[in-house]
């Protein structure tokens, strides 16, 4: 059995990344907002928007002194992450269904 | 013409030690037994998915109250080893019965051995997803975000 062997994903197969990306969703937020709401200090939320908004998933505005944080509104980098994250899930799933020991038409011992 | 520019396909594989056509037969026919249930479409809770086992078929979620909802089509049905339907769920989470809006998965099972099987998934056309209409209502107005989210967050939940 192999369902470590899922490729793809990355941007939200991180769960606190995930609780990011669920939050700017609802609202745009600082850095300081999320923090907030998140057991993980400043710059361990201001890391993984580094990364969301290199994978394209989110976007940043100053608004006076503050940066604002929203999804990146073309929403198709967003979209295509999540299908990603279903499948990855989805796949791995299936990897331990293959294993289990149903079927009773179908034994073959 | 579409206006939306080409987005590149997703693509997963996985490796299973079953024979391939185990691995074909727990992927299509006992569909319903692994795909995740939190992620679906209906009013009701599902009960269970059902890919149906020839090309033409449907692909539908059927709910605790009876109900169903389609989510796409079987294209191409070659048992073991291929699998191609289409994934017609737009960004409102619903079914868009629009040929022209249908992404499409390509599955193919390859055997590695008499009991290994890799299995290679492609979701390809995402942009005939974007060119309807209801996901860019959805993203634009923000209607499709509280449902897409209300699934992630489930998702995320039952994960841990």
């Amino acid at each position: 059995m192999n369902t470590n062997g899922v490729d793809g994903l990355g941007l939200l197969g991180d769960p606190t990344r995930r609780a990011i990306f669920e939050l700017l969703a609802r609202r745009p937020s600082t850095v300081g907002e999320l923090a907030q709401q998140l057991p993980i200090t400043r710059s361990a939320v201001s890391q993984h928007l580094r990364v969301l908004k290199d994978g394209g998933l989110v976007v940043s505005q100053a608004q006076g002194t503050r940066r604002i944080y929203r999804l990146n509104p073309d929403g198709v980098t967003a979209l295509r992450a999540y299908l990603d994250r279903i499948w990855e899930e989805a796949l791995t799933a299936f990897g331990k269904a293959t294993q289990a020991p149903d079927d009773p038409e179908q034994e073959d011992q | 013409m579409s206006s939306t520019p080409t987005i590149p396909p997703l693509t997963g594989t996985i490796t299973v030690d079953v024979p391939v056509e185990r691995a074909f037969r727990v992927f299509t026919d006992a569909f319903g037994s692994w795909w995740p249930g939190e992620y679906h479409i209906g009013q009701a809770e599902m009960a269970t998915a059902i890919l149906e086992p020839r090309q033409g078929g449907r692909w539908y979620e059927q709910g605790t109250d009876g109900s169903e909802c389609d989510w796409g089509r079987v294209l191409a049905w070659e048992p073991p080893h291929r699998l191609v339907v289409t994934w017609q769920i737009n960004g409102q989470w619903q079914y868009d019965p629009d040929p022209g809006h249908a992404s499409e998965i390509e599955v193919h099972f390859t055997a590695d051995g008499p009991d290994q099987t890799t299995v290679e998934l492609e979701h390809r056309r995402l942009e005939r997803l974007v060119d309807g209409q209801a996901l860019r209502d959805g993203i634009t107005g923000g209607g499709g975000w509280p449902s897409l989210l209300e699934l992630f967050a489930k998702a995320a939940t039952n994960q841990t």
